[in-house]
This record gives structure tokens, C-alpha cells and sequence, in this order.
């Protein structure tokens, strides 16, 4: 369904992303892991067509992502960016509603179903007796489920989710991975989420890309990718695998003092 | 407030009462014969007064206020900047130059209007391309290049006040701050306001979702540059024709914005039509006023806009921080 080509991703002075190449299928899970700065948002924007690739080229549906219309490639991708804005005029709803910009038909704005579809996507995000409060007075976290409903309302076939935990608590963690994984399971639709909790990455994500910062990357499934060696060099940290109940769980070493850590890897 | 099309039909009352309170008070003082005389005597003097004189400046006052209103909506959409006004980017300075260059000239009415449509469009092209990178239209550079260009040309305005006979340059303040004496009032300017208007409707929930962000705009499907490049062409051509009818009217084009989004209105296909209203009729009492309150001695009206004004948005503000405790 989205497909990066070759892709090579710059900063100045910098190649982030050497010559990546990624297939996104429908009903894929896929996490992206990384280090800060490592281009995990800059890919994000890529992928979005939000930015041209360095090199390469992304396609969406076998067709290049720049000759679709911003609104036909919002129908299908879904974007949470990282960091979205903290004002708006209007209510926690108001906000909401802006995900149906893309399916809105109509003149006279959102229509009766697509007031359905925002109620529905704020009561999944444990919105609905906030639906009406001003979005600037939300706290951090309701402000952050309130952009992730109007994500949802908008029903993309592929969720591009940069940093989605942030700022919830761990029930609406869960809540909001459990949300995307069954509508991935039921082939709704996809995701691909930047993250930094292992722990949620391995277990609400089967597949799974590494971005070393320095043009290296590691893409393929939770077996292929996910271990102690590949960790411990992605972050330039020590990571231990633990059997937790059958589940593999991934921690930072505790035994790792200050000079286990190392910054320029 | 909760239902925007209320909002609408008042301020559509408001529109037509202060164009009616226009028709009815001069610098003449008219009797209620008089004004029988203005309806079924169409030969009449009392019905040159009204049709002649009065109406032409009603409604080229209120067609001004509603350009400059509609203007400063675009603009604060587009820099996403409550402080933007229709004058930001210098294109009124443009046409505000060219016009006193024609002036000081003495040339007549019509070269001077070419003079000053010339002006506002090279403003307005120089301040695009020097600010336009392929790709990327960033409203800050664009509001800075603007601001700068813009102060350039008022020291150019203050050089040819300085330049310009003394009898010239009265005429010419007038016009600076902001006068209708001399207002034109072609059909094409209602003709640009309802297509401004229009556009600003039917674009609404385009601009509206512009407010969270350009990136977020066009993950939203919004086709973000077009939209912008519509959003400054736009208000350029509506403060350009304002300023080329009354110079350059203060006050207006930043404040009705925000007056109208404090009685509760922030969508942009109610804020557009709600703003072209309200600094219609907000000019129009103005003007009435300034050519009556003192007669025969007539103000500019950018004057009085913001000795009314001021009080106004002032009382609102604080009754906001009121209510928003």
C-alpha cells in the first residue's frame, strides 16, 4: 500500500537514511525505534508525502505520493505528528471534526454521519463528557487524545503516528494501542508508529524498522529484528531480553552504570 | 455565540440600519418632507442630497469596511497572527505612495488611480518573490519582508509630505488617515467584496483547519500552498481597492476580526461574512458621523473609526477576561 523506494533522508551535513526500502501492507503493524535525532520524524513526513525524499521515491497504491491530491492521500493516510498544535477555538468536538476535512462533501460543513463517526472516535479516546470543553483548557494528555480521535474520525487505511503516547496515562496507552491493533487485525487499517517503549513496541508491533542515524537501518519482522544486539546498538545502551509470562520483554540494564552508556555509537 | 447564523441576520440588521441612519443624516438637515420629496421626486434637491450625495458615500464606506474587514480576516488566517492587518505587507503603502506621487504631480483622478493600482501590485509581486521559496511559503518570512518593504515605503510617503506644497499636503493627510470626501463608488468594488466573501465562505473549512498548523493542514487534505497564495492575493486586492477609494482607513481591518470572534465566531464561512458586515456598517456610522457630528467641518473618517473603536474593543476585552475566569 505504501511503499519507500530507495530512500535516502538528509539533514544538513548529515545522511540520516541510506537507500531504505519498505513495504507497507495493508493491516501491517509496524513500529519504528530509534535514537533522538535519528530521523525517525523526518521519515514520518516522508512517508506522509509531507516532504520529498533525498533520493528515491515513496508510492502510495503503486503511484507516487506527490501526484495524488493532499485531500485523496488524506483519505488514506492517517497522520499524528508530533507535535500538534496547542490552540484552537474551538471545543475538544470542534477539533475533532477537522479529521473529516477530507471526507467533507459538503458546503454546509460535517454532515449528520460525520458527527456520528467524531462522537464514536471521541468516546473511544474516553472523551465524551469532555466533548464540549474548550480544547486549549484540556490538559496535555486529553489535548493528545483529542488529536488522536480526530485521527481516528478521519479512518485512514494506514495510521503514520509520530510519538502517539505521549502524555497519556498508562490506561489510554493501552487503550489507544489496543484501539489501533484491532482495527489492524480486522485489516481496517494499518500503522506505523514512532515509539520508545519497548515494551509496547514488541508487544503491539509485529513488524518493526531501526533507524541507526547514520544511513543503517534494520526492517523486518518482531523475531528477525527485535534482540539484545540490535538494541544495545541502536541506543548505544545495554538492553536485557526477559520471558515474562511467554512474552519477550526488553529492559535497560540495570547493571549499566554511567559509562556503559555511549553517546557517539 | 451559539448559533452563527443569528450572529449573521443581527449584524445584517445592523448593516441596514447604518445605512439607513447614512441616507438620513447630513451636513443638511432635512425635514420628513424633505425625505417624501427624496422618495417620489426624483428631480427634487432633497432626493439629490439622499441619491446623489449620500448614497454614493454609504456605500462606498461600507464596501470599504467590509474589504478591509474581510482583508484582516484573511491575513491573521494566513500569518496565523492576531495582530496582521490589511496594511501589514505594504501593498496599501504601494498604492498609498503611488497615488500621493500622482498628487504631488497634479495629476487628475484617473492617473492617479493607475498610479496607485501600480504601486500596490509591484508591493505586492516584490513582497511574494522575495519571500516565495519553491515549495516552501513561510508566513514569517513573508510577514517580515512585508513589514520591512512597508516601512520602506511610508519613509517614501514622509518624503513626499515633506516635498509637496503646503496647500497639497492637508488634501494629502486627509487621505492618509483615512477620508470617503472624495470616495468613488464604483459597482465593482461590491462586485470584488461579494467574490472575496465567496471565496472566504466556501474555502471556511479550508482556512479553518489552516489554524492548526500547516503540516497538520495538509495531512488534513488541505492543499495548503494554493490555499495561502488565494488567502494573500485575496486580501491584497481588497486592501488595495480600499485604500484606492478612502487611503488608508486605520483600525478597521485589525479590530472587526476580533470583534466578531469575541460574540463567539471563529468558522471561517460564518467569521468572513460575519467581518464584511460588521466593518461595513461600523465604517458607514463612522463616515456618517464624521461628515455630520461637526458640520460643516468633515473629519477623516479613520479618525472617528478609532475613537469609536477603542472604547469598544476595550469594553470586550475586559468583559472576556471576565468570562474566561
Amino acid at each position: 500500500m505504501l511503499r519507500a523506494e530507495s530512500v535516502d533522508i538528509r539533514v544538513p551535513g548529515r545522511l540520516l537514511v541510506r537507500a531504505l526500502n519498505l513495504e507497507i501492507s495493508p493491516g501491517q503493524r509496524w513500529g519504528v525505534l530509534g535514537r533522538n535525532g535519528a530521523g525517525k520524524s523526518t521519515l514520518l513526513h516522508v512517508l506522509a508525502g509531507l516532504r520529498p525524499p533525498d533520493a528515491g521515491r515513496v508510492l502510495l497504491d503503486g503511484r507516487a505520493i506527490d501526484a495524488f491530491s493532499r485531500r485523496t492521500v488524506a483519505r488514506r493516510l492517517g497522520v499524528l505528528l508530533q507535535e500538534e498544535s496547542r490552540d484552537y477555538w474551538g471545543s475538544a468536538r470542534d477539533y475533532a471534526l477537522l479529521g473529516r476535512f477530507p471526507h467533507a462533501a459538503s458546503l454546509f460543513g460535517p454532515g449528520a454521519r460525520d458527527r456520528e463517526i467524531v462522537d464514536a472516535a471521541l468516546a473511544q479516546m474516553d472523551l465524551g463528557p469532555l466533548a464540549g470543553r474548550a480544547y486549549r483548557s484540556l490538559s496535555g494528555g486529553e489535548r493528545q487524545r483529542t488529536r488522536l480521535a480526530a485521527l481516528i474520525a478521519q479512518q485512514p487505511a494506514l495510521f503514520l503516528c509520530d510519538e502517539p503516547l505521549q502524555h497519556l496515562d498508562l490506561p489510554h496507552q493501552v487503550a489507544l494501542l489496543e484501539r489501533l491493533k484491532n482495527s489492524a487485525l480486522g485489516r481496517a487499517a494499518g500503522y506505523l508508529l514512532v515509539l520508545h517503549d519497548l515494551v509496547f513496541a514488541a508487544r503491539y508491533c509485529d513488524r518493526l524498522l531501526l533507524l541507526f542515524g547514520d544511513g543503517r537501518y534494520a526492517a523486518g519482522t518482531r523475531d528477525e529484528v527485535l534482540d539484545e544486539r540490535n538494541l544495545a546498538a541502536l541506543y548505544g545502551f545495554p538492553v536485557q531480553m526477559r520471558e515474562v509470562d511467554g512474552e519477550r520483554v526488553f529492559l535497560p540494564a540495570r547493571s549499566a552504570g554511567p559509562h556503559a552508556y555511549n553517546p557517539g555509537l | 455565540m451559539r448559533r452563527p447564523g443569528t450572529a449573521l441576520l443581527l449584524l445584517l440588521c445592523l448593516a441596514v440600519l447604518s445605512a439607513g441612519f447614512g441616507l438620513l443624516i447630513g451636513s443638511a438637515s432635512l425635514s420628513l418632507s424633505d425625505y417624501r420629496l427624496a422618495l417620489l421626486a426624483p428631480d427634487s434637491v432633497p432626493a439629490q442630497i439622499v441619491w446623489e450625495l449620500r448614497a454614493p458615500r454609504v456605500y462606498a464606506g461600507f464596501c470599504v469596511g467590509a474589504l478591509l474587514s474581510v482583508a484582516g480576516t484573511f491575513l491573521q488566517a494566513l500569518l496565523r497572527n492576531p495582530l496582521a492587518d490589511p496594511y501589514v505587507f505594504g501593498v496599501s503603502s504601494g498604492a498609498a505612495l503611488g497615488m500621493l506621487v500622482a498628487m504631488l504631480l497634479g495629476l487628475g483622478a484617473a492617473a492617479s488611480y493607475g498610479f496607485g493600482l501600480t504601486g500596490a501590485a509591484a508591493v505586492a509581486l516584490i513582497v511574494a518573490a522575495l519571500s516565495y521559496r519553491v515549495g516552501d511559503w513561510n508566513p514569517y518570512r513573508l510577514l517580515l519582508t512585508g513589514v520591512v518593504i512597508a516601512a520602506g515605503l511610508n519613509a517614501g510617503i514622509g518624503l513626499i509630505l515633506t516635498l509637496s506644497p503646503e496647500a497639497a499636503v492637508k488634501g494629502m493627510l486627509y487621505w492618509l488617515m483615512g477620508d470617503l470626501s472624495h470616495a468613488p463608488a464604483p459597482l465593482s468594488v461590491g462586485v470584488l467584496l461579494l467574490a472575496l466573501c465567496g471565496m472566504g465562505v466556501a474555502g471556511g473549512p479550508a482556512i479553518n483547519a489552516l489554524a492548526v498548523g500547516r503540516l497538520k493542514a495538509a495531512t488534513l487534505g488541505v492543499a495548503t500552498g494554493r490555499l495561502e497564495l488565494l488567502l494573500y492575493l485575496g486580501a491584497a486586492l481588497a486592501a488595495t481597492a480600499a485604500v484606492l477609494i478612502a487611503g488608508t482607513v486605520g483600525f478597521v481591518g485589525l479590530i472587526v476580526p476580533h470583534l466578531v470572534r469575541m460574540i463567539g465566531i471563529h468558522d471561517h464561512r460564518w467569521l468572513v461574512p460575519c467581518a464584511a458586515l460588521a466593518g461595513g456598517a461600523l465604517l458607514a456610522l463612522a463616515d456618517t458621523l464624521a461628515r455630520s457630528a461637526w458640520a460643516p467641518l468633515q473629519l477623516p473618517v479613520g479618525v472617528l473609526t478609532a475613537l469609536i473603536g477603542v472604547p469598544v474593543l476595550l469594553a470586550l476585552i475586559a468583559r472576556r477576561e471576565d468570562a474566561a475566569r
